[in-house]
Parts: C-alpha cells; sequence; structure tokens
C-alpha cells in the first residue's frame, strides 16, 4: 500500500506560506501524494487551488482531492480546473469526489441538498464528457474516485467512477463498504477492480495530541456525538500508525493518506521516521 | 447529582443501583406507576455475554440473578408434528418478577429511593431541580411523547399479531412451533423460565387471525382457542393468561436518545422484535453503559453524548437483525413447504447473524444431520456428507460438481465479437478456481446488441469455432461447468469501454442505432432507441436461436438469457421502458410475450439434455420499475416455459438505478422467488465465502450462488 499525506488546508490558521513548504518537504520524504480536504465555511483554503500551488513546487509527489464536494461547484468549471491542475502537475491529479456532510457548506453556497447524490452522478459523466471534447485541454484526464458509504454513493462509484475513497474510520468500517464496492462494480459488469483509497488523521507525539484532539473535535462539530468518536480514532502513536495501515493494506487499500490534525511541519519527519520503522 | 429516573422496570432500576454504587453521594429516585409486586410479562433471556457484563457491572446482584437462572442450550423446531433440535445455543432465562424483585433489594440496599404507585404527569416538575433525568418508561414513554419534535420517534408497527402467556408446560430448549388449522398458520415462541413455568408467545398474520375471530375474542376465548390448536405440543397443561391481549410490535427508532439533561433508556429508546429475545438484554447494557460514561466523564453533557455514541451501533445492530427476524416470522408461511430439517435450518439462520460454520460449532451433529439430508443420503449410517456448497447440483441432463458460481469478468478488449486476451485468460483462471459453473461475460446474439465495439460475441461461425477451442483447453483438466451468457444491450448498446463508467454512449461518430421494446432512452442525454417493429422482435429472437445453436456446436453446458438490468429483453419487462400499446405492451402478461417468445425458441433449438437459465431483476430500484410480486410472477412463467434456472439480479432498469448490497437483500429476493415461483435460483450478492455459499444453499435461499 502506498502512503501519502495531507497538507493542512482545513487546519484553522494555516497559511499559504506553509502550505507550500509543506509541499516541498512532503515531495523529498517517502510519500506518494498530498491530500486536500473540503471545507467552505470553515476557516479552510479552496482545495485545488491549493494543489495547483502544490504542483507548482513539486515534481513527483500525486496530489489528491479527499474529497472536492462536487454538487458546491459548477460542472464546467470544476472540469477546467481540475484539467489545470492536470496540466499544471503534468498529470499527477486524482479527483475525489463527494457530497460532503455538513449542510452549512451548502448553504454558504446557495446550492440546495436535494438531489445532491442524483447531480453529483450527473457530474462525474458530465466531466468525463467535456475531458473527452476535442477542445477540451490536452492531457489525460484525472482518475476520479467517489467517496460516501450509502446505497447511491456505492452505486455513483460501480457506475461511474474510477474507484472509491473512504471517509475515514477503523479498518473495518473500510472493509464493509468496500466489500459492497466490489459486488457493485461486478454487478455493473467493470472490467479490472476499482481503484481503492482510505484517510485516517495524525497528530503525532504527546506535543501535538491533545491539539489534535480538539481540531478533531471542532472539524467534526456537527456530527454530534459522534466528534467523540471519531477524534479517538486519531493516530498518535507510531504503533496506531503502523496498526491501521496495516490494516487497510490488509483489505486491499492501494493507497492510505494521512491528514494532519496540526498544522506543524514536525509532523511530516515524524510520519516519516514511523514509516521509516515499519517492516 | 440529583437523579430522577421514570420507570421501575429493568432498565430504570439497574441503572439506578449502578449509579449509586459508583457515587454514594448521588441522590438517586425511581418513580413507577405500578405497585412494587406487579408483574407483567413472563420470562426473559441473557446470554452468555451479558451476564458476564452483569457480573463486571454489579457482582452482587449478578450472583443473586445466576441462583435464580434456568439454563437451556437447545432450540426446538416444531413443524407439523416433526421436531428438530440444534443444540450448544446456551441460553439463560430468569423471571420477570424475580429479576424485578433482585433489582429492587438492591436499589434499597444501596439507597436509592423507590417510589410505586405513582402517575407522573409532567416529568420535569416531579424531578424539578434534578440534574438528570432518565426515561426508562418502557415503549409508551411519556416522556418521548411530550417532546417528539426533539426525540423524533419513527414507530414500525408489526404486521403480525401476538399474544404472551404463560404455561406449566416444562421445555427443555427455546421452542417454535408451527402449525396450520383451517383459518391458516399459527406460529409459538416459547422458553422456560423458572422450573416450572414457560414463556409461550402465539403469533400469525392479520389475515389469519381475523379469520380465527380471534379480532373479537375475549381472554378466555383466546386461550381457548390457542390451548385447543396446540394441545398436541401443551400435553394436557394449561395457558395462563397476565393481561394477555392480542398486539402488534412496535418497532422503535429515534433520531436521537437525549435532549438537554434528560436522555431516553431501553425501550424508550428503541425496542427490536421480541422474537430474537434481546429487549431486556439492550436495556440493562443501556443501564451499564449510561452508568459508565457519568463515572468517567466530569460533564454531563459529553457523558450523555459518549453513551449514545457508544450504545446507538450496538442497538442499531440488534435493530437490524431483529428486522431481518421480524419480517421472516411475517412472512413464514413461505417457506412451511420446506422439509421439516431445511425449515429449522433457515429459520436459524433467518436474521444473518448466524451461518452454516457458526452452527457446526455449536452442534455439529446437527450440521452434519443438515449435511446429509441436503446430499440427499438418507441412507441410515451414513456418517460422511460434503457440507452444502460441495454437493452437486443437477439440472437436466447437466450436473455442476457443485453450488459455486464464478462469473468472468465484463472486458471489453475484443474485435468484431472476437473475445480479447482478457476474455480469454479470465475463462482459464475462471475454469482453474474450483467453481461448479462459470458464466461468461454477455456474448452478444448480434453486432449491434454489443455493449461497446470490444464487446464478445457469438453471432459468427467463426466465434463459435474460437469458443470451442477455448472451452476444450480450459475444462481439460476438471468438471467445471460453463454457461454462454447470450444478451442484446437493446438501448444500452453502442457505448464506450466501461474502463471509466458504465452508459457512455459512442454517439454518432463509430456509433449504431439502438432498439428497444419503446422509443426511451436509458437515461437522460443518451441516444432514443427506436420501438421494435415485428420484424426487429423477430430477428432479435432469430439472433438468439442461431446464437444458442452456436452455444451447442461449441460445447457450453448451459445458456442463460440475459433478461435483468436493462437489456433488450429486459426491457419488454419493465414498465419503466415498456410503453408499447400492442399486444407486447400494457399487462405483465403482454409485457412477458416477447420474452417468452425468446425462452421458447432457444429451448426448441438447445439440446434437450442441456439446461436453459435466465438472467431477471427481482426489482427495478426506480420509481415505476417492477417490484418482487413482478418478479415471483415472471419468474413462474419461465419455469413453465422451459427455464431450469434463474438467476436473481437487481437494479440498472434506467440509469443509476441499483439495489442495496448489503448482506441479505439480493439473496432474500432469491428466496422468495425459489420458493414462491418453485424454480431454482442462482443468487447474486455479497457471498464472498463458502460459508456463505453452504448456510443460503442449505436454507434453501437458492441453489446456486455467486461467489464475488
Amino acid at each position: 500500500m502506498r502512503v501519502g499525506i495531507g497538507l493542512p488546508n482545513a487546519v484553522p490558521g494555516t497559511d499559504g506560506t506553509l502550505l507550500v513548504e509543506w509541499a516541498r518537504r512532503a515531495e523529498q520524504g517517502p510519500f506518494t501524494s498530498l491530500g486536500v480536504v473540503d471545507r467552505l465555511r470553515y476557516d479552510a483554503h479552496e482545495p485545488l487551488t491549493t494543489l495547483a500551488a502544490a504542483a507548482a513546487v513539486t515534481e513527483r509527489i500525486g496530489l489528491v482531492t479527499m474529497v472536492v464536494i462536487g454538487p458546491l461547484r459548477n460542472p464546467a468549471l470544476l472540469a477546467k480546473e481540475a484539467a489545470t491542475v492536470q496540466a499544471m502537475s503534468g498529470g499527477r491529479l486524482v479527483l475525489g469526489l463527494g457530497v460532503g456532510a455538513r449542510p452549512d457548506d451548502y448553504e454558504a453556497a446557495g446550492i440546495p441538498t436535494a438531489g445532491r447524490g442524483e447531480r453529483l452522478a450527473a457530474m462525474i459523466r458530465e466531466l468525463r464528457d467535456r475531458w473527452d471534447q476535442p477542445d477540451g485541454p490536452k492531457v489525460d484526464p484525472p482518475p476520479i474516485l467517489a467517496g460516501g458509504a450509502s446505497d447511491p454513493a456505492v452505486a455513483r462509484v460501480a457506475l461511474h467512477a474510477d474507484g472509491y475513497v473512504h471517509g475515514g474510520g477503523p479498518p473495518r468500517s473500510f472493509a464493509r463498504v468496500v466489500e459492497r464496492v466490489r459486488v457493485a462494480w461486478r454487478d455493473a459488469g467493470r472490467p479490472g477492480e476499482p481503484m481503492l483509497w482510505g484517510q485516517g488523521y495524525l497528530a503525532l507525539g504527546d506535543d501535538a495530541r491533545e491539539r489534535g484532539l480538539a481540531y478533531m473535535r471542532d472539524y467534526y462539530a456537527f456530527t454530534g456525538p459522534f466528534a467523540e468518536k471519531i477524534a479517538a480514532g486519531l493516530l498518535t502513536t507510531p504503533q496506531d500508525v503502523a496498526a491501521f495501515l496495516r490494516g487497510y493494506a490488509d483489505l486491499g487499500c492501494q493507497e492510505m493518506v494521512l491528514l494532519p490534525a496540526v498544522a506543524e511541519l514536525e509532523q511530516i519527519g515524524r510520519l516519516q521516521d514511523v514509516l521509516g520503522s515499519l517492516p | 447529582m440529583r437523579v430522577g429516573i421514570l420507570g421501575a422496570g429493568p432498565a430504570g432500576l439497574y441503572l439506578g443501583l449502578l449509579l449509586k454504587r459508583a457515587d454514594p453521594s448521588h441522590d438517586v429516585t425511581i418513580v413507577e406507576r405500578n405497585p412494587a409486586d406487579a408483574t407483567y410479562g413472563w420470562g426473559v433471556v441473557f446470554s452468555d455475554r451479558t451476564l458476564g457484563s452483569f457480573r463486571d457491572a454489579d457482582h452482587r446482584s449478578f450472583v443473586r440473578i445466576d441462583d435464580d437462572l434456568v439454563l437451556w442450550d437447545a432450540i426446538d423446531v416444531r413443524l407439523e408434528g416433526e421436531v428438530v433440535r440444534c443444540g450448544g445455543q446456551a441460553f439463560s432465562g430468569i423471571s420477570r418478577k424475580r429479576l424485578l424483585q433482585i433489582l429492587q433489594d438492591r436499589c434499597r440496599e444501596l439507597g436509592v429511593a423507590l417510589e410505586f404507585e405513582e402517575e407522573v404527569e409532567d416529568p420535569w416538575s416531579r424531578f424539578e431541580g434534578a440534574d438528570l433525568l432518565v426515561a426508562a418508561d418502557g415503549a409508551n414513554s411519556l416522556t418521548r411523547r411530550l417532546h417528539e419534535g426533539i426525540f423524533r420517534p419513527r414507530i414500525n408497527e408489526g404486521r403480525s399479531r401476538y399474544v404472551w402467556f404463560g404455561t406449566t408446560l416444562p421445555l427443555d430448549a427455546f421452542t417454535f412451533v408451527f402449525r396450520r388449522n383451517e383459518h391458516g398458520l399459527f406460529q409459538v415462541h416459547a422458553y422456560p423460565f423458572d422450573g416450572s413455568t414457560s414463556t409461550f408467545i402465539v403469533e400469525t398474520t392479520e389475515a389469519t387471525w381475523r379469520r380465527a375471530g380471534l379480532d373479537e375474542a375475549t381472554e378466555d376465548d383466546s386461550i381457548a382457542y390457542c390451548q385447543d390448536l396446540f394441545a398436541e405440543e401443551l400435553g394436557g397443561h394449561r395457558l395462563l393468561s397476565n393481561r394477555s391481549l392480542w398486539l402488534s410490535f412496535p418497532t422503535i427508532r429515534c433520531r436521537t436518545w437525549r435532549h438537554g439533561s434528560v436522555v431516553l433508556l431501553g425501550d424508550a429508546a428503541h425496542t427490536a422484535h421480541f422474537s430474537i429475545g434481546s429487549g431486556t438484554k439492550l436495556a440493562m447494557e443501556d443501564a451499564i453503559a449510561l452508568a459508565d460514561a457519568v463515572a468517567r466523564r466530569e460533564d454531563l453533557d459529553s457523558a450523555l453524548a459518549e453513551f449514545e455514541a457508544e450504545r446507538r451501533p450496538v442497538v442499531e445492530r440488534f435493530q437490524q437483525a431483529a428486522r431481518q427476524s421480524r419480517t421472516y416470522f411475517e412472512e413464514t408461511e413461505r417457506s412451511t413447504r420446506l422439509e421439516p430439517t431445511q425449515f429449522a435450518f433457515h429459520l436459524l439462520t433467518r436474521s444473518g447473524r448466524m451461518g452454516y460454520e457458526d452452527l457446526r460449532l455449536r452442534d455439529p451433529a446437527f450440521v452434519t444431520g443438515v449435511d446429509t439430508w441436503f446430499a440427499g443420503r438418507r441412507k441410515t449410517g451414513v456418517v460422511v456428507s460434503p457440507p452444502p456448497a460441495l454437493v452437486p447440483l443437477s439440472l437436466r441432463g447437466v450436473e455442476t460438481p457443485n453450488r459455486v458460481v464464478v462469473a468472468m469478468r465484463d472486458d471489453d478488449d475484443g474485435t468484431d465479437g472476437t473475445p480479447g486476451d482478457g476474455v480469454v485468460r479470465g475463462l482459464g483462471v475462471a475454469c482453474g478456481t474450483g467453481a461448479g459453473l462459470v458464466l461468461t461475460p454477455g456474448l452478444a446474439i448480434s453486432a449491434d446488441g454489443r455493449v461497446t465495439l470490444g464487446s464478445p460475441g457469438l453471432y459468427r461461425d467463426d466465434h463459435a469455432t474460437q469458443w470451442e477451442g477455448l472451452l476444450t483447453e480450459a475444462r481439460a483438466d476438471g468438471e467445471v461447468r460453463v454457461a454462454a451468457r447470450l444478451t442484446h444491450a437493446g438501448r444500452r448498446a453502442s457505448c464506450r469501454p466501461r474502463n471509466h463508467g458504465v452508459d457512455r454512449p459512442l454517439g454518432v461518430a463509430g456509433g449504431w442505432p439502438l432498439g428497444s421494446a419503446s422509443a426511451i432512452p436509458y437515461g437522460p442525454g443518451m441516444p432514443v432507441p427506436r420501438e421494435l417493429d415485428e420484424a426487429g422482435m423477430t430477428a432479435v429472437v432469430d439472433a438468439f436461436v442461431s446464437a444458442a445453436r452456436r452455444a451447442a456446436a461449441a460445447g457450453f453446458d448451459l445458456v442463460l438469457l440475459h433478461m435483468a438490468q436493462g437489456s433488450m429483453v429486459a426491457s419488454y419487462l419493465s414498465p419503466l421502458s415498456n410503453h408499447r400499446d400492442d399486444s407486447y405492451g400494457g399487462s405483465l402478461e403482454a409485457r412477458l410475450r416477447f420474452p417468452l417468445r425468446v425462452l421458447r425458441a432457444v429451448r426448441d433449438a438447445w439440446p434437450n439434455e442441456r439446461p436453459v437459465a435466465v438472467s431477471i431483476n427481482a426489482v427495478d430500484e426506480a420509481p415505476g420499475g417492477a417490484g418482487l410480486d413482478q418478479a415471483v410472477e415472471v419468474a413462474a412463467a419461465l419455469r413453465e416455459a422451459g427455464c431450469d434456472l434463474i438467476e436473481v439480479r437487481a437494479g440498472q432498469a434506467v440509469l443509476g438505478a441499483m439495489p442495496s448490497y448489503g448482506l441479505y437483500e439480493l439473496v432474500s429476493y432469491s428466496d422468495r422467488i425459489r420458493n414462491e415461483a418453485q424454480v431454482p435460483t442462482l443468487a447474486f450478492g455479497p457471498i464472498g465465502t463458502i460459508d456463505r455459499v453452504s448456510t443460503i444453499v442449505a436454507a434453501g435461499r437458492a441453489d446456486l450462488c455467486h461467489l464475488v
């Protein structure tokens, strides 16, 4: 399983300089991708724009959105933006798309939540059509991952996307969705296997733990009591990381992106040390 | 902390004593409307695991409960006079009255205030100033009803009627009884709870209940009716009444279990059908979790949040199993055709919590009996039988060596109908898996029936010659059977390769015109097919026949006619795609005409000793689409016309429509089609292990299973 690291684009207070420096350092590490998350009504940087900046200071590392909330965006513009990041990075983009989980983001964008699932399915088809048009950009289109664990979300992956990106949680939560994704994929008559990506949150070291937990509770406050459960999944020790990676790898996850819960550059080195210490 | 608890049932009493035990400075008051010694209901059931959590939570009450437990080990299934027993189940029961006494005594020892025979109308003024108000006031909770806007309960009434009796009949097993009379089928859930008394719940469908006149019967009339009906099982023992009224079971779910300092506990928050025997267990486990959270957390708000986060997934899991179980008992009528051994296995695996291997661990002898019965080895003295998944299946003159089916992937890498490398390699791999039956990807019956330009076909004689060679090689060292899936993609034809998604039309350049039952596109923005005329239909039938002849010449053991998921023939069956006003559209009989024409023509051309299978949609999964009742009728009509096996699929009748791929849905469709239309079925779904295959086929839910 390949391992990527997140950019802290949704950790409040992170400035542009830090994001660019973060991308540079990650490029020097063993990481295969840089991930970004999407949240509109929060102190967060826009994901594709952030990846464009990261593309400019890196050469090899993959760039992945986990995930862009599709229905908030105009499909024609999103097709153009994604193609632009793809062009600027020389084909390193993986476009993860989902419906998101927060009504306030939709409210902020003035977009109704009703029908967002169907709109996302139609959007994926439209993106591909636009990328295929002769007047489109002359780059290979990025692969599309779709997120979500509901039945319609699983159907979107199987019918329209190139793979599934999990929204976080312990390996067994990934297993429960992946079993359904694989069956739906076969039922849809898709050749090959779906791409399978995972994500987790990280705050390595005793000094980072409490701040990481506070961030998780705040970022997921909209889930009510589950914020506490989600926060409990924060990876804070090398043992946490080892068990988490092993659990996902055994289930066929191809790439795991570990997102920082604290925007401190030391996290990159700490994760690098942990990965280096694994057999 | 001041705590007010409404309701002195097991949840309320247990929470009270646990809170007080953890911190004697808590001021805990429990208010109950009934007298202290009132008893409603008979016995309750606990598993070993639940008892383990009681031992850890409060050892003193555990010891007293343990002293009074009756233990039993077996489940008996009595169907029309025969008894099948499965052991190793490790149940414990106790009388509800005794349980409440133990918990009341323990509350008093610890200093919990108990107020009986007090009716509370306004919980807030009764417990004014309390830090925590716990509504443990049962399924009909007043507190929940007063704040429906916050707790947002959803109450789903069961379709069956049931009544709780007691009986002096001593039982040594959890006993299910099924008995039919002139009014219909009745079932009993009975279990011991002390040395001399048992709970005896009678359940039946609403229609049967009315036919029997029980809707107007008095309590005594009901007792007399049931005593008479179950005279043989009761063996002269009487049924005892205790406010025994016929009810329908309400499954309660709430959006939240807490509001400020108020929290719902046990049945007030959630119920799960009595047939999985877990209501009291869930209620008392709630109490343990809440007491733990209060002890661990500094502030009440996060304690309540933690309690709900902890318990909700567990409760939802039980509610899911209970829903399966409840539906099972609402529809038992359908499965009583099964022989007693299979019926018992079907019942024991109803909720999906127990499978074949689980039962083998509990009672190897029972499972050996199932194996022997399933393998048809009914001679005495048989000691070795294969597990059900490995028992051969005969369809006409063809025998699959086992029940496992592997389908090849849908690779789009061919040219002009000739399979590409992916398909060629895939056949070898699939034939080497050990599966009894291998299915090809869809083989187009005509060039315009291909999904993509790279789809394989059987529309030219050289395709048959090539498959003949491939089959000879792939089957060289095994008894594996291979089925050709014959298909015409209809309005889903003429698409781009499916590696970046399905149903992406080729468009004008490179594409070809489509045909379907009606001129309705498969999805928005997709090309409009032409409505097939008589000549067009004849051409499709002829192409199916020619393809079947080629399949026979190539040496395929079965043909599988694809009439599911939006294909050409499927478009006639689904009301979403068939708007014809001729004799091929309208009623189901009319919509069946073309599919039956195809089947009969293929059956005539296909060798008599080889089976024909048909793939159909159990449900379309789209508004206005066909449902399971139609699928049962379709399957029966196909069986009449010579179909030997139905592959049960679902969805994809229109763009985007897919079923749930949970453990149960697709297999339950297969179960219903198989047992109502009386036709062998091939089930699809998340059946990834041989254990699941054995579980499904031994229960008679399908005859063959896709291993996905």
